[in-house]
């Protein structure tokens, strides 16, 4: 049971490094092209709206604090807690996801949608393109993680008011925990990358 | 894969993996790592087959100098189709799939592996995998050549990209999962008294195989998602025309696709490591070395990926700085080499098939290994990038080494696995069969290269020809080297000689068990007391 | 590796820390400190990333593997980046026109 639990610990890390990876590809385009075009980027970063973005940057860490308190929940054999805090994080992303839905449609009324119907006004258009083609790319990616995640949380929701979970045997609620962190640490990164630098200029 | 019964033995009462219970079911929803083995041999065999079949295609267009036999579009399909499906579907999972999935938990003396139902799922996952890119082919084929460089891919191309590139993103996921089962399963199920330097090199190779898997795998994952994206909905990431940077596409793509060549040559290298010691009766000379030359491959092969960019437009300083580190490549490779044959030297060597396999993997591994050099030559790539020296140097290493390691493998461990002796004579006929037809067929690829002749044409000036025929001709001698181990392995599961448990004397925990194993492997946990390759070189023979 | 319950005080201070640390990189995002606002929001952006994994992932209770796990994660991204852009940067260093 030990061995067993040490094994899956291990193999979420594992899983994980595989997630940063991942997401690294991303993140390297999207150093690459920065340092290439910082103007178009700047530009294209003022058309991000910093309040929606901050509140979700806010609304995701504290769906990580439910989601530490949930583990705690089902550390001590608290079914209560557990379940409460575990329907919590999924309102949360649910309000994340939704938040970032009316910024998709923003973009969206904007024309800053790649593609075919993409137009930009300022200098550069192609180059700020880019931009937008990352952040849909990244931010999309993202939400996708973390519907699968509300997705694995509902299902844990179910099982846990099934009494399934016990302070000896709670490795989903851990392992679902570290992924559901890991999500949030991407975020973390792509809200500063994404809306704050260079948000001075102008 | 029916169980070996047959009136020319005696009938065999004993409970093993095979014949502990029957139907298809049994099989397609096994979490036995042994049967998930089996299956995974069962469907690499089919897409070797597969392409083989566009490999035979290229070489009978390239018998005449004029592009008679298909069109230039086609010929372009034929080579991204064999490369795609070589390389995605067979090398990368071939040993590791296969002989890995089978003897990586045998011989660290565990039951399974960590995640026995992860490792069916990874499975289907490449059944998915390749049903999508089969579908590619069936629909018409991709022409991109198996790197689907952008923007040709990703803009222009009026083949099946699309469909292409999704079967290649889901079949790496199951590499990643079973690169992850194996990192797990060597880190928490080793059995009592395995310490790491007491573990076969076998599970070394593939320990540094598996981090490369997990590491590398997800990156190519996202930069074929960016390129359907491009495709799909025309947003701007690599091509130049939307203001994308098509040198992008292929760092990332590197990034991956240079250590997926150690993932396909160090799984072998760890075969190579058994059969060696095995059939020279010694400890593997400098063990330690070894193991250590398995991670350091994995990790250098991290740093050198712009050595296939050297004409790319990439920054020539970028390309010096990889044409270095490239070099250092070499080091472990070259002691893994040295290490192999100072084990032989003074040994009690037999010449079973096996060891033959080895033999030829140690000499078309170095030609391989050093053209490789000659390649990671800055000035000297610059003449023959993409030339038929570039085919003929990796094919040296995929198909000479590589595929070399997968037989020697499969002729090893197929008195483990089927608990049968295959026909001894036939197999080492066919080991030499191999050995020459590959050099007629790959040989003459460097001369041609090197007089100029560049890949991924299907016309040819006149004065190559002799050299292209020399080459179509040892295809064919090739071909036949491979088809004759598939019938006598098949023929062996019915009529071969009943294998003991250990048949070659080995050392090793896989060979304390019966053959074929009990579906739990061990009847009790083995405690392991000794180093591994405990031979003795007085021993006789057992065989 | 038992259980380690980390104390839920723990988890509330990191949480306000996280916060804060929100507010801060938002607010400087404003003020115009040239390339320092790119460094200083990415190791804001560092610290909180730290937090999360040392105390919501229980880093800091692990054991070494886990460490090494995490670390070798990061520093293989590391790689990919600063390989790649040792190419990008590097580009305009030839005193040719076009190289």
């Amino acid at each position: 049971m030990e061995q067993q639990r040490e094994a899956a610990w291990l193999g979420m890390w594992v899983f994980l490094v595989t997630e940063i990876m991942f997401f690294g590809g991303m993140f390297t385009a999207y150093i690459a092209y920065r340092a290439a075009y910082p103007n178009a980027f700047a530009e294209g970063s003022h058309h991000l709206n910093i309040v929606l973005g901050g509140i979700n940057t806010a609304v995701l860490i504290g769906s990580s604090l439910t989601m530490a308190l949930a583990v705690y929940g089902s550390q001590v054999g608290h079914r209560k807690m557990l379940i409460g805090f575990l329907m919590f994080t999924i309102l949360l992303g649910l309000v994340f996801l939704v938040i970032k839905g009316f910024e998709y449609h923003h973009k969206y009324e904007e024309h800053l949608i790649p593609g075919h119907s993409f137009s930009f006004s300022g200098p550069r258009p192609q180059n700020a393109q880019l931009f937008f083609s990352l952040y849909f790319a990244m931010t999309g990616m993202h939400a996708l993680h973390m519907i699968i995640g509300i997705g694995i949380l509902t299902v844990l929701v179910v099982q846990a008011t099934r009494g399934r979970f016990t302070p000896e045997y709670h490795s989903p609620i851990e392992l679902t925990g570290l992924y559901w962190h890991f999500v949030d640490i991407i975020w973390i990164f792509l809200f500063p990358l994404l809306y704050l630098i260079d948000r001075y200029t102008r | 894969m029916s169980t070996p019964t047959g009136p020319a033995v005696p009938v065999e009462t004993r409970e093993h993996y095979l014949n502990v219970n029957y139907g298809v079911k049994s099989w397609l929803l096994t979490t036995d790592h042994k049967r998930i083995a089996l299956l995974y041999l069962a469907s690499i065999t089919l897409f070797f087959f597969v392409g083989g079949f566009f490999a035979v295609l290229i070489r009978l267009e390239l018998l005449t100098p004029p592009g008679d036999l298909f069109q230039a579009e086609t010929y372009n399909k034929l080579f991204t189709m064999h490369g795609v499906m070589m390389i995605f579907f067979f090398l990368i999972p071939s040993i590791p799939a296969v002989l890995g999935n089978f003897l990586v938990p045998m011989m660290i003396g565990a039951r399974d592996l960590a995640f026995p139902r992860i490792n069916l799922l990874s499975w289907y996952i490449y059944i998915l995998g390749g049903l999508f890119t089969l579908g590619a082919v069936v629909m018409g084929g991709v022409d991109t050549g198996w790197t689907f460089y952008t923007p040709y891919s990703s803009t222009y191309s009026n083949s099946n990209v699309i469909a292409a590139g999704i079967g290649i993103f889901i079949t790496g996921f199951s590499s990643i999962l079973t690169g992850l089962n194996f990192i797990v399963t060597i880190h928490k199920m080793r059995a009592p008294g395995l310490t790491w330097f007491r573990l076969p090199l076998f599970i070394w190779a593939h320990y540094a195989t598996s981090l490369i898997m997990i590491l590398g795998t997800p990156v190519v994952a996202i930069t074929l998602v960016l390129l359907v994206l491009e495709r799909g909905f025309h947003i701007g990431i690599f091509d130049p025309a939307l203001g994308g940077d098509p040198v992008l596409f292929q760092h990332l793509f590197w990034f991956y696709s240079h250590p997926a060549v150690y993932i396909m040559i160090l799984p072998g290298m760890g075969v190579i490591s058994e059969l060696i010691s095995c059939f020279s009766r010694k400890y593997v000379f400098g063990y330690h070395f070894v193991a250590f030359s398995s991670l350091a491959i994995a990790a250098i092969s991290f740093l050198v990926w712009g050595h296939h960019m050297f004409v790319s437009s990439q920054s020539v300083y970028a390309g010096m700085i990889f044409s270095i580190l490239s070099f250092l490549v070499a080091i472990p490779s070259a002691i893994k080499v040295f290490n192999w044959t100072a084990t032989l030297y003074k040994g009690s060597i037999s010449y079973h098939a096996p060891m033959l396999y080895a033999f030829g993997f140690i000499g078309l591994f170095t030609i391989g290994g050093l053209t490789g050099m000659f390649l990671a030559a800055l000035g000297l790539d610059v003449h023959v990038h993409d030339t038929y020296f570039v085919v003929a140097h990796f094919h040296y290493i995929m198909v000479g080494g590589a595929v070399m390691a997968y037989l020697g493998g499969i002729h090893f461990w197929w008195p483990k696995i089927t608990g049968r002796l295959y026909p001894e004579g036939w197999a080492r006929f066919s080991a030499l069969v191999v050995f020459i037809g590959f050099h007629l067929t790959f040989f003459p690829q460097f001369i041609l290269g090197y007089l100029g002749m560049p890949r991924r044409y299907h016309a040819y000036p006149e004065e190559f020809q002799v050299l292209n025929v020399m080459s179509t001709a040892g295809a064919s001698i090739l071909g036949v080297g491979y088809l004759i181990p598939m019938i006598y392995l098949v023929w062996s599961l019915r009529y071969g000689a009943v294998a003991g448990s250990n048949p070659w004397g080995a050392t090793g925990l896989e060979w304390q068990t019966p053959s074929p194993p009990p579906t739990e492997n061990f009847k009790e946990t083995p405690i392991v007391t000794e180093e591994p390759y405990h031979y003795s070189i007085r021993e006789i023979k057992v065989v | 590796m038992s259980v380690h319950v980390v104390p839920k005080k723990i988890y509330f201070a990191v949480f306000i820390l996280l916060l804060v640390l929100t507010g801060v990189t938002i607010r400087v995002a404003f003020v115009d400190l040239g390339r320092g606002n790119t460094i200083l929001a990415l190791t804001i952006a560092v610290v909180k990333a730290l937090f999360v994994i040392l105390y919501f992932m229980h880093v800091r209770y692990s054991p070494q593997l886990t460490r090494l796990v995490v670390v070798g994660g990061f520093f293989w991204l590391f790689i990919l980046i600063a390989i790649t852009m040792s190419d990008y940067l590097s580009r305009g260093w030839l005193p040719f026109p076009g190289k």
